[in-house]
């Protein structure tokens, strides 16, 4: 094949279909914006049954997550995401089914090999780097507090 | 020279393949012998299920062609898992003398290559070549969680939970492997693990020019030249890229990955992959083809890329090959 690398690589990737991104994006915001109108709706009703606003806050994102690992586990969630993309990959409920889906499928290498140890696959580095930057955050905000 | 012509060209006497739900639904689903909607052929886990696919592709092979276990001398045999292991486990039962390959979805042409050869040499009277793939194995060490939400690219492809088994033997009345090519490591710096086929098209072009140059064949002296698995895709890049090379594959040329599935329906986007991709659509399709007569003259093409989950993560670029065998109806074609 008379073709260098650089002109085979611009060739494949201008003749690529490309992902449809309008339909994406609009996909991602009706869902997306349907789980946080949801997630508003607990929180109302979280008020209502007379919880204190810190607890009904943390009890949004818990129950979120509850309802993500739990569709992950029936196999409905995957069915969703690949309509919905972002819309339920961004909010909690794709790091819920990041955490669910490995241990679904691990658990034929044990409890400790599988489950335990590849639980984090996806979302280890979410949690590695959300850590790390919240430290960061930490002393520029303490930094700011001094010198200002 | 790189193209091998057997003076004794072994015969394919039995073949079978064994197919998962979604494989069985697709356009070919009537010619697989054997299938498991649920993929799962009654295993606890999705590797074992992929050697059991093995074990029946093979099992069923020797029972179509009416030979026992015991008339084979050797197996070539591979698979996507780490190690081989689809193989190892699925074809253990068979006591035989046992090559372990990998060539990625290149595979299954890649061990009736060997079984020819080594039976055109004298050192063998009857091999058997199988190789398999299955959706759930496949994803788990090279992509996402089966029940991770995510979204597909459009130049993806779909793993296909598949088994095909082949047994080549001295004597037989065909169809025959006449012609194999053994092909070479091609890298034209695809990194892209969701556009396969554009990784893998420079490697089919080259065996495929290498070999029209060599024989002094055109595409159209065949019936059907069909590689596997490029898919869509790569079918496309290298239907352009040989046009401009001077050979017009229009008429004559398809991809196992784009015949095992209905493509718009069953949304596997580019068309299937997987060392059972081609080996099912040539144990379970193609040869039945030759058996009724409607299919004389193929040239079988089977692309791999050749990476690993590691050397993805590490930036490598994805380097393919593509192994070419030549089966005729005439054992002088």
């Amino acid at each position: 094949m008379n073709m260098d690398s650089e002109t085979y690589k611009k060739f494949t990737k201008a003749r690529a279909p490309k992902s449809p991104i309008i339909k994406d994006c609009l996909r991602a915001f009706w869902v997306g914006g349907l789980i946080c109108t949801f997630a508003e709706g607990l929180l109302h009703i979280y008020k209502m049954l007379n919880m204190t606003e810190e607890n009904a806050k943390t009890l949004v994102p818990i129950t979120l997550i509850f309802l993500a690992a739990l569709l992950t586990g029936f196999g409905i969630f995957d069915d969703i995401a690949k309509y919905a993309g972002a819309g339920t990959l961004v909010p909690i409920t794709g790091f819920a089914n990041a955490m669910a889906s490995p241990a679904i499928d691990d658990k034929s290498e044990g409890l400790v090999m599988g489950v335990g140890a590849q639980m984090f696959t996806i979302a280890g580095p979410v949690i590695v780097y959300g850590v790390l930057t919240s430290v960061i955050y930490g002393v520029i905000y303490w930094l700011c507090g001094v010198i200002g | 020279m790189r193209v091998l012509r057997l003076n004794h060209a072994p015969s394919i006497v039995g073949y079978a393949a064994v197919v998962g739900g979604k494989e069985h639904e697709g356009p070919l689903g009537a010619d697989f012998d054997l299938h498991d909607d649920s993929g799962k052929f009654g295993m606890d886990t999705w590797e074992k299920s992929e050697s059991e696919m093995q074990r029946l592709a093979l099992n069923l092979a020797l029972s179509k062609g009416e030979l026992s276990y015991q008339s084979i001398d050797a197996i070539f045999a591979g698979d996507l898992m780490n190690q081989c292991t689809g193989s190892a486990y699925g074809l253990l039962s068979f006591e035989k003398p046992y090559f372990g390959l990998y060539g990625a979805c290149s595979t299954f042409a890649e061990a009736t290559m060997l079984s020819s050869l080594m039976i055109n040499a004298g050192y063998f009277r009857k091999c058997a070549a199988v190789s398999s793939s299955h959706f759930c194995s496949a994803e788990r060490q090279f992509r996402f969680p089966l029940e991770y939400g995510g979204q597909r690219a459009p130049t993806a492809q779909w793993t296909a939970t598949a088994s095909g088994a082949a047994i080549l033997s001295a004597d037989g009345n065909g169809p025959y492997v006449t012609e194999v090519m053994p092909g070479i490591i091609v890298d034209k710096g695809i990194n892209d693990i969701n556009n396969m086929g554009a990784a893998m098209a420079p490697a089919a072009i080259d065996t495929l020019t290498a070999y029209f140059t060599e024989t002094g064949k055109q595409p159209d002296d065949f019936d059907l030249i069909l590689t596997g698995d490029l898919g869509l895709e790569g079918l496309s890049i290298t239907r352009t890229l040989m046009k401009n090379e001077g050979y017009d594959l229009t008429k004559v040329y398809n991809d196992c990955g784009l015949l095992l599935y209905g493509k718009a329906s069953q949304d596997v986007h580019c068309g299937g992959s997987g060392c059972g991709c081609s080996a099912s659509v040539i144990c379970g399709h193609i040869l039945k083809r030759f058996a009724k007569g409607e299919l004389k003259n193929v040239l079988y093409l089977a692309t791999g890329a050749l990476m690993s989950p590691n050397s993805l993560k590490q930036g490598a670029t994805i380097p393919g090959i593509a192994h070419l065998v030549h089966i005729s109806s005439e054992q002088n074609g």
